[in-house]
């Protein structure tokens, strides 16, 4: 056999096995079902949102901004959730102003100074342990300590409260969402190229000036994005707030100062979609609730959604 | 043998040593990485260290800043003077050893910053309160990188092509006017054009610093550098595998007369 005409039958057996192009029903099937698993869990999704934005169109649609800016009460065409808004909204700055310091602080050193020893690794996995605890947990946790300390020192309020305000809750959900901020802060830490690192220390920089001017703005956008997302979490927090006695019933909070709502009993966005679902008139139930989860939504969307924007902004910068 | 070496009439000029290596071991943990290093680095010369992977040249360069400090595990011994000064005495703060002695790493690693500010932090940490804008045009003249970007200074240093980051990088590391500048490898990811440039800048660096440079081309060692450390890997009775120095002497003499066959067997390409 020559070579010209090994060629020439090699040629044939190709463009004989190119044609032919054969159907394939098991590979064809298998996508299907994919498709089908994808459809299927974003119509429990759609019906969930319709059937709550349904319930609370009338609401929106009746009373308009009304239902935002009031306060709670016992009518059902007055009730709003503007007492549990401030609420929920005081909650998430007291968990930003506790638990950003704490969580990035920790991140960093975990990170950038403690030695790669068996005591970090126990210390990084248990912190991992720490997220996935249920969150009822943290509010025994609350009850038992951040309640009465804040009462202790004398931040409790009146005696019908005695502690059990805004910023025990503040206090409590911030220690629930610690783990998560540690652990996002410390991947987006360790996310930061060595190169980045070893090219600070090689121009004479301290530690400190590596992370100041380097690794921290290096990792600023990832550690944004979990902080938000764990203070989204904190917002949207039910069970730890019903144990350390968040208000499910009608209280006055009346035009009461910022000190007072800080200090006195409280309600949260959360906590009040619960209240009124279990009220005997059927428009908290059917209506009010769902125009609260709404608001609740809503809220969460805008955090999110700033968060995005604000990190692609920083990292377009560089 | 197939390596150009420029020819030289007389031995070179015996300047001053800023470097005197002795008896160097470094340990990475159990690993024996390098084993009885003595080596003298002289002032405005080039020196190169070469040799295949794993034969410790680029554990030598990270001792002379301090480097190796970072690695936990690592364990230096022996005599590093600098300057005649013992550079792991305890009483000598890596961070300004560092600030005289400038880095230039073998993967272009420029700040995710500015093309200024690149070349202003090292300045501006160290408490530099001249003119911070001359001093940055003048590392990037030095770096030969100047006339590239003077338009551009607030872009992102990202926004260069590999070359122009390792020049920007070299920029950065002689805008805190160190003394000695090390390279690790400093061309092994470019093309051979910005190679050339990165050789040319040298020839020109060396006027004012002392240049230590690590590479595993024999060409580039034997175009750019004045003296040339020849490294290798050796077997230990442990069978562990550890880097000893092979021979060190003036450029001209390794690549035309080596004194060892080791030497001869790596450059001319024989090696195992």
């Amino acid at each position: 056999m020559t070579g010209r005409t090994e060629t020439l039958d090699t040629a044939a057996v190709v463009r004989a096995s190119l044609r032919g192009r054969r159907f394939n029903p098991a590979g064809v099937a298998f996508e299907a079902t994919l498709l089908l698993m994808l459809l299927v869990s974003l119509l429990i999704l759609v019906t969930l949102l319709a059937d709550i934005v349904i319930g609370a169109l009338p609401v929106f649609r009746d009373r308009g901004v009304d239902f935002v800016t009031s306060g709670i009460s016992l009518d059902s065409s007055t009730a709003g959730v503007w007492t549990a808004l401030l609420g929920s909204i005081g909650i998430t700055l007291i968990v930003a102003v506790v638990a950003f310091p704490l969580g990035i602080g920790a991140a960093v050193y975990l990170e950038e100074y403690a030695p790669d020893n068996a005591l970090t690794r126990f210390l990084q996995t248990n912190i991992r342990n720490l997220a996935g605890v249920p969150s009822i947990v943290y509010g025994l946790l609350g009850l038992a300590v951040f309640v009465r300390l804040v009462d202790l020192i004398g931040l409790g309020g009146p005696d019908t409260t005695a502690g059990r305000n805004v910023i025990a809750a503040g206090i409590t959900l911030a220690v629930l969402v610690l783990p998560i901020i540690i652990i996002t802060a410390s991947e987006a830490l360790r996310a930061v190229p060595d190169t980045i690192r070893e090219a600070g220390f090689g121009v004479g920089a301290t530690q400190w000036e590596v992370i100041r001017h380097h690794t921290l703005p290096a990792a600023a956008p990832g550690i944004l994005t979990g902080t938000v997302l764990a203070l989204a979490r904190a917002f949207g927090e039910t069970a730890p707030l019903l144990v350390i006695g968040v208000a499910t019933g009608f209280f006055s909070a009346g035009s009461a100062g910022l000190f007072d709502r800080l200090t006195g009993t409280y309600t949260a966005l959360p906590a009040v979609v619960l209240s009124w679902s279990r009220q005997a008139d059927p428009v908290f139930k059917e209506n009010l609730a769902p125009a609260a989860i709404v608001v609740l939504l809503v809220v969460l969307f805008v955090a999110n959604g700033s968060a995005v924007i604000l990190r692609n902004r920083y990292e377009r910068r560089w | 043998m197939g390596v150009a070496v420029e020819s030289r009439d007389q031995a070179l000029v015996e300047s001053p040593i800023v470097f005197d290596v002795a008896g160097l071991n470094v340990h990475y943990g159990d690993f024996h990485a390098v084993k009885d290093v003595g080596i003298q680095i002289r002032r405005n010369e080039i020196t190169a260290l070469i040799g295949p992977s794993g034969c410790g040249k680029s554990t030598v360069l990270r001792c002379f800043n301090r480097m190796n400090d970072l690695i936990e595990t690592a364990r230096v011994s022996g005599s590093i003077r600098y300057h005649d000064v013992d550079l792991y005495g305890s009483d000598v703060d890596p961070v300004q050893v560092r600030r005289h002695i400038g880095m230039v790493f073998q993967k272009p690693n420029p700040f995710p910053k500015s093309i200024y500010d690149n070349v202003a932090f090292g300045p501006k940490i160290a408490g530099f309160d001249g003119d911070l804008d001359e001093l940055v045009e003048q590392a990037l003249t030095q770096a030969a990188l100047w006339d590239e970007v003077k338009d551009k200074l607030n872009d992102s240093a990202y926004a260069l092509s590999g070359g122009q980051q390792q020049r920007l990088c070299i920029a950065r590391a002689i805008a805190t006017s160190p003394d000695v500048v090390l390279m690790d490898e400093p061309a092994s990811a470019l093309d051979p054009i910005a190679t050339l440039r990165i050789e040319d800048l040298m020839q020109g660096l060396k006027e004012n610093y002392s240049i230590v440079i690590v590479t595993h081309n024999m060409q580039q060692a034997a175009r750019v550098s004045d003296r040339t450390a020849f490294f290798t890997v050796d077997m230990e009775e442990t069978g562990q595998r550890t880097g000893v120095l092979v021979e060190f002497d003036e450029t001209s003499t390794i690549f035309t007369n080596p004194g060892e066959k080791r030497t001869e067997d790596y450059i001319t390409g024989r090696f195992g």
